[in-house]
């Protein structure tokens, strides 16, 4: 059987028109280009060879970064775009759901902007007569349909063109992130809908941001890189590789920005000018400036956080144990010293804070160069951004080196629950409460 | 292109409710609601009767009632030029269709053109409202030439409309300077003027390379004028019409066949 959509080595470029303030028709003339003016000048790869195909009746999920070309795929598939080499062979009535209610007109009522909506998308007068009360009823817009389409809520405007949309009945849907639109109960309905299509062994091609939808909905997903198709195949399995290198991306920018911001903080001019308001600042604990100041007594030369393999990382999963290690060293013996930790998150809440002195180590001497290790057996803290103080200073305060919030790292979590911490914890119920698996 | 052009037929449903929503959703929220349609030609007519009637008085007795001589001209004219006003800049404003729903592009600018066909039409209201008012009918076995002209004048327009809607898009500035293209081209064709007046005879050759010439005669010569041909009629302009007819056939091809070519494009640069 022959698929439902295929796409074979699609390569679609976008042009950018000679130099936009160039090409007006005046110096096209003056200076003879128009031909070439309207040949491209900088061209831009949204697909780079990708070839797929759904089998009718399947669910493809298609996920990726931003600008990765999942919607420059979907419009290929559809037809709005044509692909610069490859080609693409769809079956059936293809419906796409990539602007709802593009065609509305906001001065006509909803009802008129219904009958031209649905000539768009090439249904006849007489079929959307036929499903006009089921398209206002999905709409959930009896009511208003006969007040003009400027009156309407952005979700009531959304939620029409969803309906028009979904009831030309297509053979092929394709969903391009619409799923936000409405609230709760219009986002379940939407999902009611995609099964009843599934199970009338219909063909959907889904774009979305939404990891889990595709896990749960798709029977497979593909993932797109830089216009290039990256894996196809069990959903589960693509969204994990997809996971894996979101987050080998997000370390390499934490590093990055991480040595940004060490950067600056050395940066003699600015400590130099910062050394008196510093002062100032050290005072007071609570200010959340990011800076780095101190006597220099005793210096932190390096932080670096590790990960359970004792690797270098800025990416922590939720329980999994975390190091700090400060690299520190003092150039003339010092007797009087605390270390000292603060974990913030990302509204500047101290999560945590302590240092030697509260856990009652007594310092006696230390001198040269020196490791600190300070471990979390189990980082239970939820899914966010969170931001290291580290300092090393006298029992009375006096800094010799305080680093403010010039570390980050991020913790990621499975489940979306909220707050800061995570205790261990389990939930026990009598024999008759019951539940199921989630599907 | 030749199934594109085909497949227009097929969106002939489409183009139908698009026109009704344009005319719909024109005067939606006026007091005057519709009637604005026969009242903007009669402002017009108001306004050019007065400047030709007392500020600049009219002396060519040919041209007797002005009033019925001027709006026979007037009337297309400004269907054309609100035309290609409106369609040059159709694919821009429609840019939302253009690029996410799998639309023919070139419903829109025929959709500019075909409303105001319907404006014009009603227009003709208006006239026949003066021609009574003057008592000055035209001859009626000229009538029926009327839809001939109106076919051409469509045609002629229709391309127009698809070559200018295309290159707007690349060229923004085609809309600021069709303004002006168009007053220079009113004021060159014998609309507020009589086309015999020997100041416009010393230069007729040039006045015949203005294809709207060969439209504003034929309009006046069977709305206006009575018999001066030998045969009795006063269409005597009806082989140049029927020329400009061929003329525009190959013309709209040509500026199809241009906008056929672009249409990948507009996606991309709308």
């Amino acid at each position: 059987m022959t698929p439902a959509i295929e796409l074979h080595e699609v390569t679609k470029i976008y042009r950018r028109y000679g130099g936009r303030q160039f090409s007006t028709l005046k110096s096209a003339l003056l200076h003879r280009s128009i031909l070439r003016d309207l040949k491209p000048s900088e061209t831009f790869p949204a697909l780079r060879g990708v070839s797929f195909a759904v089998p009718r009746g399947q669910t493809l999920g298609v996920i990726g970064r931003n600008g990765s070309g999942k919607s420059t795929a979907l419009k290929v598939v559809a037809g709005i775009t044509k692909p610069t080499s490859g080609w693409v062979r769809v079956q059936g009535r293809i419906s796409a759901l990539i602007e709802l209610g593009a065609g509305f007109h906001p001065e006509i009522s909803g009802r008129e902007n219904v009958f031209i909506n649905g000539i768009m998308l090439g249904l006849t007068r007489r079929q959307i007569e036929q499903r006009f009360d089921e398209i206002v009823e999905f709409a959930e817009l009896t009511q208003f349909i006969d007040a003009p389409v400027k009156t309407y809520s952005s979700g009531m405007y959304m939620r029409l063109g969803f309906a028009v949309a979904i009831h030309v009945d297509p053979d092929v849907l394709l969903v391009d992130e619409v799923l936000a639109v409405g609230d709760e109960g219009f986002t379940h309905k939407c999902l009611d809908k995609f099964a009843e299509f599934k199970r009338r062994n219909k063909t959907i091609l889904l774009v979305t941001h939404s990891l889990g939808l595709v896990e749960r909905f798709c029977d497979e997903a593909l993932w797109l890189d830089h216009g290039e198709r990256k894996h196809l195949g069990d959903p589960k399995r693509v969204i994990g590789a997809y996971m894996t290198d979101v987050e080998r991306q997000e370390e390499q920018l934490l590093t990055a920005d991480e040595a940004k911001t060490l950067r600056d903080v050395d940066n003699p001019t600015r400590s130099q000018a910062q050394t008196i308001d510093d002062q100032a600042a050290a005072k007071d604990m609570t200010q959340l400036t990011e800076g780095r100041w101190g006597s220099g007594g005793v210096e932190i030369r390096e932080v670096t956080l590790l990960g359970d393999q004792r690797q270098v990382t800025h990416i922590f999963h939720t329980g999994e144990p975390i190091t700090v290690k400060l690299a520190v060293s003092a150039a003339d013996p010092v007797t009087d010293f605390v270390f000292g930790i603060g974990i913030f998150n990302a509204e500047g809440l101290c999560v945590y804070g302590t240092n030697t002195d509260i856990e009652e180590y007594q310092s006696d001497r230390f001198a040269g160069d020196a490791d600190v290790m300070f471990h979390i057996e189990a980082l239970d803290l939820v899914e966010g951004t969170y931001k290291l103080d580290v300092a090393v200073h006298k029992r009375d305060g006096a800094p010799y080196d305080y680093h403010r919030l010039l570390y980050t790292f991020r913790v990621k979590s499975r489940l979306k629950d909220v707050g800061i911490y995570r205790p261990r914890h389990r939930w026990e119920f009598s024999p008759t409460v019951k539940f199921r698996l989630k599907a | 292109m030749w199934s594109n052009l085909a497949s227009l037929a097929r969106h002939r449903p489409l183009i139908q409710s698009l026109v009704a929503r344009e005319l719909k959703a024109r005067y939606r929220g006026s007091v005057l609601g519709f009637f604005w349609s026969f009242v903007n030609p009669l402002m017009l007519l108001t306004i050019y009767t007065f400047v030709f009637a007392k500020i600049l008085p009219n002396t060519t007795p040919e041209t007797s009632p002005y009033p019925v001589f001027m709006f026979s001209g007037l009337l297309p004219w400004t269907w054309l030029s609100s035309s290609l006003l409106e369609a040059s800049g159709s694919l821009i404003s429609g840019g939302n269709l253009i690029k996410k729903v799998l639309f023919p592009a070139e419903v829109l600018p025929i959709v500019s053109v075909l409303s105001n066909l319907v404006h014009f039409l009603l227009g003709l209201v208006i006239l026949a409202a003066f021609m009574i008012w003057f008592q000055h009918f035209p001859d009626w076995n000229d009538l029926a030439w009327f839809p001939v002209i109106v076919m051409v004048q469509l045609v002629f327009t229709l391309g127009l409309a698809l070559l200018l809607a295309a290159l707007t898009v690349h060229f923004r500035d085609i809309r600021e300077l069709l303004g002006n293209l168009l007053t220079f081209w009113f004021f060159a064709t014998p609309i507020i003027y009589y086309y015999k007046m020997d100041t416009v005879q010393d230069f007729l050759w040039l006045f015949k390379l203005n294809p709207f010439f060969h439209l504003a005669v034929s309009y006046q010569e069977i709305l206006f004028f009575h018999g001066e041909t030998p045969t009795g009629s006063s269409f005597g302009h009806m082989w140049s019409l029927l020329a400009l007819g061929g003329a525009s056939i190959v013309l709209f091809v040509v500026c199809y066949w241009v906008f056929d070519r672009l249409r990948d494009s507009f996606a991309e640069a709308v």
